[in-house]
C-alpha cells in the first residue's frame, strides 16, 4: 500500500470500531473488546509500517511523506481549505509512541474491567464494579471484582479517543489537528465522566471540560488569525521562510504589546496548549481528572491528550522562533519558557504532598510537560521531543501500573471487606511481594521519572534539556529545573516506598494479588521502551558510551526543523549536577519513607510544617478559582442574569406583551366578533330557515299541484315575454 | 290544401284536452295517458309547420321519431312506477302518493 494512502488511513479503523461497537455489538463484551483492541492493533500495524519507512527515508523533514495528496476540502470563495497528511520525523516519533501506548491501552484495559468476571451484585451502570459476591464447591463465599457494567462502551470511547489522536498527529494543518483535537477533547470529557453516577466525576468532567475550552477558544483565535494573515492552514505553507519572514515583520492586530503577528499567533496557540497540557495556570483539571478509570489517565496524561499539547507547540516551534537571535529568544519563547519552568517546580512541590497513588503521577504529568515546554522556549527543540516520546512511555507505564496496584489492593478489599480507600498509598506497602511484575515495571517507569543514571530513557532526555538550558545560559531555568528533577525524584521514591516497599499496613494490602496478563503484559511492553529508547539519544560527545550508539534521536528528529540545530558541546556539570539531584531524591525519599508504619502520619508533615498543608491543598488554587470565577459565576447568573435579566426584563416584557394581548383580543372578541361577525352568521342561518318555514307550505307531495303550478307559472312566463322582452 | 291553421287548432284542442286530463283525472294511468296526449299534439304541430314551411328536410320528421321515443320511454318508466306503487301501497291514485314532501 502506498505509504500516502496508509496513512490517510490511520485514524480510520479506531473510528469504525467506535460507530460498530456503538450501533451493533455492545450487547458482546468478547466482540467488543476484540473490534477496539483490533482497529488499535490496524492503526498500531499501519504506524510502525510508516515510521520504518520514514526512518529509512533520507531527507524526510524537506520531503516530508503526504505532501503529494493533498485534497481540496472547503470552497472558501475563490479558493478551497486544503487538508492532507503530513508524516516528517517528528510526526513519525510521535506516531510511534502514540501507537505503541494506543495499543497497550487497548490491551490493559481488558484485564482493567475486569473482562470474564461475573456481574456485580449491586452493579450499575455509571457506577464503578462494587464486586461480586461467588460461592466456591465447599460452600464458602467470595467476593471476587466484578465485570464493568458498561464494558463495551468504555472501548468505544477509546477508539473514538485513539481516531482524535492519529488524527492530530497526521495532520498537515491546523484545521484537521484542530478537530482531532476538539475530538479527544470530547472523549477526555466523556471518558472522565464515565462512572457519570458519582458527583465527583461529574464535576471533573465538566471541570476538565471547561478549563480546556479556554485554551481552545484562544487556539481557535490563533488559528483564525493565522488564516486571515496568510490564507493558509497548512503547515508547509506556514514554516516557508518568507511566510514566516513576513508574519515576523507585520506587527500584531492592535499593536498587542508591541508583539509581531507571528509572536502573537504563537501565543495564542500556546494558550491552546496551556489548556490541554495542563500548564499553569490552567492545570487545575488534570489532578481531577483522576476521577475517570486508569487507563483513561494512563490515555489522556500520558499517551495522547496532553501530549498532543506539547506536540503542537513543538510542530510551532519554527513559528514561535520568530524573532530569535541568537543571544535573546523570541517573546513567544519567553512566555513558553517562564510558563514551563514555573509548572514544572510548581506541581512538582504539590506532588511531594498527594498520598492519593495516581494524583502524585497526575502533577507529575503536569511538572514534566512543564519542562518540556520551558525547554522548547529555551530552544532545545530535540530535546524536547525525545522527552516527550520517552515521557509518554514511562508515564503511561506508571499509570497503568498504578492501575495495577489499584486492583491488586482493590482484590484485597474485597478479600478482607476492609473499608479503606485502595487508591491511598499509606494503605499500601510490602506490595513488591504480592505483585512482582507490577513493581518491577513501576520501578523501571519511576526511575525513568526520576532520571536514574545511564539504564533508564528518562535519564537521557530529561539530561539533554539540562544540558542545552546550562549550555544556551538559561540560568534560572537551569536552576529551577534542577529543582524540580529532585524533588521528582523524591516523590517518586516516596511514592514507589510507601506502595512496594515495608510492610503491608492494612489487611487488603496483605492480601493484594498480581493482575491479569492482559495488565502485566502492557507493563513489561511499555518497560522494555522505558529503559531502551534512551540509548537511541545518547549524545556523541558522551565520555565512554558517547557513539557506540550512534545519536539516532538527534540525527532524525532535527531533519524536520529546515535549519537544524546544532547539537551542544559536552558539559560534565549538568551531568553530574543531573545524576546528582536524581539519586539524592531517589535516597531521600527511600529514608524518609522506609519505616512508615499504619498509624504515624507522613514525615513532611513535621519537616515542613505550614508548608506542607498549602502543598496538600495544592496552593489553594481550586480554592481560588472557586472563590475568583466559579462563585462569581453562579452570582451572576443567579442574581444578574437569573432573577435581574430573565425573569425582572425578559418575563416581564413578556408579561407585558401578553396582558396587552390579551386586553386587545378581550376588546375584538366583544366588539367585533360576537356582534358582527356571529351577528352576521346567525342572521343568515335563521333566514333561510324562515324563508323555508314560509316557502314549505307549497310542497304538498302531489304531483298534479305541482304540475299546476308549473302551468301557472308557465303561463306567467309566456305572457311576460310576449308583453315586455319581445318589442311589438 | 287543407290551411295550417286547422292543424295548428286541432293540435292545441288535443293539447288541451291532454292537459285537462293530466290535471284533473285521479288515476295515474289516466294521468300518463293526457301525457301521451300533449306529446302527440305537439307532434302534429311539428309534423304541420314542416310540410307546410320547410318541408325540403327531414328535420320536423327527424323531431317526431325522436319525441316517439322518449314517449315510449317515459311510458314504460311511469307504468312501472305505477305498477311499484300499486304493490306497495294498493292504489293508483294520483293524490294518495303525497310521501314526497317534507
Amino acid at each position: 500500500m502506498s505509504t500516502d494512502l496508509l496513512i490517510w488511513l490511520l485514524p480510520l479503523p479506531p473510528l469504525l470500531a467506535f460507530f460498530l461497537i456503538v450501533l451493533f455489538t455492545r450487547r458482546n463484551h468478547a466482540l467488543s473488546h476484540s473490534l477496539g483492541v483490533g482497529a488499535a492493533l490496524l492503526s498500531w500495524l499501519g504506524s510502525m509500517v510508516i515510521f520504518i519507512r520514514a526512518i529509512n527515508t533520507p531527507h524526510l523533514g524537506s520531503h516530508p511523506f503526504g505532501s503529494d495528496s493533498i485534497v481540496n476540502w472547503l470552497p472558501t470563495g475563490d479558493s478551497w481549505l486544503q487538508i492532507g497528511v503530513r508524516v516528517d520525523p517528528l510526526t513519525a516519533a510521535t506516531l510511534f509512541f502514540v501507537a505503541w501506548t494506543i495499543l497497550m491501552i487497548f490491551l490493559y484495559s481488558v484485564g482493567y474491567s475486569n473482562y470474564g468476571q461475573p456481574k456485580g451484585d449491586h452493579d450499575k451502570p455509571g457506577l464503578q464494579p462494587h464486586g461480586a459476591t461467588i460461592s466456591d464447591e465447599h460452600g464458602h463465599k467470595h467476593v471476587v471484582p466484578s465485570v464493568e457494567p458498561m464494558y463495551s462502551r468504555f472501548f468505544a470511547f477509546l477508539g473514538l479517543f485513539a481516531c482524535g489522536m492519529y488524527t492530530l498527529v497526521v495532520s498537515d494543518n491546523l484545521l484537521t489537528l484542530f478537530i482531532g483535537w476538539e475530538i479527544m477533547g470530547l472523549c477526555s470529557y466523556l471518558l472522565i465522566g464515565f462512572w457519570y453516577q458519582k458527583p465527583s466525576a461529574r464535576a471533573a468532567m465538566i471541570k476538565a471540560f471547561l478549563t480546556t475550552r479556554v485554551g481552545d477558544v484562544f487556539m481557535l483565535l490563533g488559528i483564525a488569525y493565522l488564516y486571515s494573515s496568510i490564507g493558509s492552514l497548512s503547515f508547509s505553507e506556514i514554516f516557508k521562510p518568507e511566510t514566516l519572514q513576513k508574519l515576523g515583520s507585520t506587527p500584531a492586530v492592535g499593536g498587542i504589546l508591541g508583539l509581531s503577528a507571528a509572536g502573537l499567533i504563537g501565543i495564542l496557540l500556546f494558550i491552546g496548549t496551556i489548556g490541554k497540557s495542563a500548564q499553569w495556570p490552567l492545570h487545575v483539571w488534570l489532578p481531577d481528572a483522576m476521577e475517570g478509570p486508569t487507563p483513561v489517565s494512563a490515555m489522556i496524561h500520558a499517551a495522547t491528550m496532553v501530549s498532543a499539547g506539547v506536540y503542537l507547540v513543538i510542530r510551532m516551534f519554527p513559528l514561535l522562533q520568530v524573532g530569535s537571535t541568537p543571544e535573546n529568544i523570541s517573546p513567544a519563547m519567553g512566555v513558553l519558557a517562564f510558563i514551563g519552568t514555573l509548572t514544572a517546580i510548581f506541581s512538582a512541590t504539590i506532588a511531594v504532598a498527594q498520598n492519593d497513588i495516581k494524583r502524585v503521577l497526575a502533577y507529575s504529568t503536569i511538572s514534566q510537560l512543564g519542562y518540556m515546554i520551558a525547554a522548547l522556549g529555551i530552544g532545545a527543540y530535540v530535546a524536547v521531543a525525545f522527552h516527550l516520546v520517552t515521557h509518554a512511555f514511562f508515564k503511561a507505564l506508571l499509570f497503568l501500573g498504578s492501575g495495577s496496584v489499584i486492583h491488586g489492593v482493590e482484590h484485597g478489599v474485597y478479600h478482607t471487606g476492609e473499608t479503606i480507600d485502595p487508591q491511598n498509598m499509606f494503605n499500601m506497602g510490602g506490595l513488591r511481594k504480592k505483585m512482582p511484575i507490577t513493581f518491577w515495571t513501576f520501578l523501571i517507569g519511576g526511575f525513568a521519572l526520576s532520571g536514574f543514571p545511564f539504564i533508564t530513557a528518562g535519564f537521557w532526555s530529561k539530561d539533554e534539556i539540562l544540558a542545552e538550558a546550562f549550555g544556551r545560559g538559561y540560568w534560572v531555568v537551569f536552576i529551577v529545573l534542577v529543582l524540580a528533577a529532585f524533588l521528582t525524584a523524591f516523590y517518586t521514591m516516596r511514592q514507589i516506598t510507601l506502595t512496594f516497599l515495608g510492610k503491608p499496613r492494612t489487611q487488603s494490602a496483605q492480601h493484594a494479588q498480581e493482575t491479569h496478563w492482559t495488565m502485566t503484559l502492557p507493563l513489561a511492553t511499555l518497560a522494555f521502551f522505558a529503559v531502551t529508547l534512551g540509548w537511541l539519544g545518547i549524545s556523541e560527545s558522551f565520555p565512554l558510551i558517547g557513539g557506540l550508539i550512534p545519536n539516532h534521536v538527534h540525527e532524525f528528529l532535527s531533519d524536520t526543523l529546515l535549519v537544524p540545530p546544532e547539537a551542544l558541546p559536552f558539559n560534565l556539570a549538568p551531568l553530574l549536577l543531573s545524576i546528582l539531584v536524581s539519586l539524592g531524591g531517589l535516597t531521600l525519599g527511600w529514608l524518609m519513607y522506609r519505616k512508615q508504619s499504619s498509624a504515624a502520619e507522613d514525615p513532611l508533615q513535621s519537616a515542613l510544617g505550614p508548608v506542607y498543608t498549602v502543598l496538600k491543598n495544592k496552593y489553594y488554587f481550586d480554592e481560588l478559582y472557586d472563590l475568583l470565577l466559579v462563585r462569581p459565576a453562579y452570582w451572576l447568573a443567579s442574581t444578574f442574569t437569573n432573577q435581574l435579566l430573565d425573569r425582572g426584563i425578559i418575563d416581564g416584557v413578556l408579561h407585558l406583551i401578553a396582558r396587552v394581548a390579551s386586553n386587545v383580543g378581550h376588546v375584538f372578541r366583544n366588539y367585533i366578533d360576537k356582534p358582527v361577525v356571529n351577528g352576521f352568521g346567525d342572521f343568515v342561518g335563521t333566514g333561510i330557515k324562515k324563508v323555508g318555514q314560509g316557502l314549505r307550505i307549497i310542497q304538498t307531495g302531489k304531483v298534479q299541484q305541482y304540475l299546476l303550478m308549473a302551468l301557472v307559472l308557465a303561463f306567467g312566463a309566456m305572457f311576460y315575454l310576449l308583453y315586455t322582452v319581445i318589442p311589438h | 290544401m287543407i290551411p295550417l291553421a286547422w292543424y295548428l287548432i286541432f293540435a292545441a284542442v288535443l293539447f288541451c284536452i291532454g292537459l285537462y286530463g293530466v290535471l284533473v283525472r285521479k288515476n295515474a294511468i289516466a294521468i300518463l295517458m293526457g301525457i301521451e296526449l300533449m306529446l302527440n299534439s305537439v307532434n302534429i304541430n311539428l309534423i304541420a309547420f314542416w310540410r307546410y314551411r320547410s318541408s325540403q328536410g327531414i328535420a320536423g320528421q327527424a323531431f317526431a321519431i325522436i319525441v316517439f321515443a322518449i314517449a315510449a320511454a317515459e311510458v314504460a318508466v311511469g307504468l312501472a312506477l305505477i305498477i311499484s306503487i300499486y304493490r306497495r301501497r294498493n292504489s293508483i291514485i294520483a293524490e294518495d302518493m303525497n310521501m314526497m314532501k317534507w
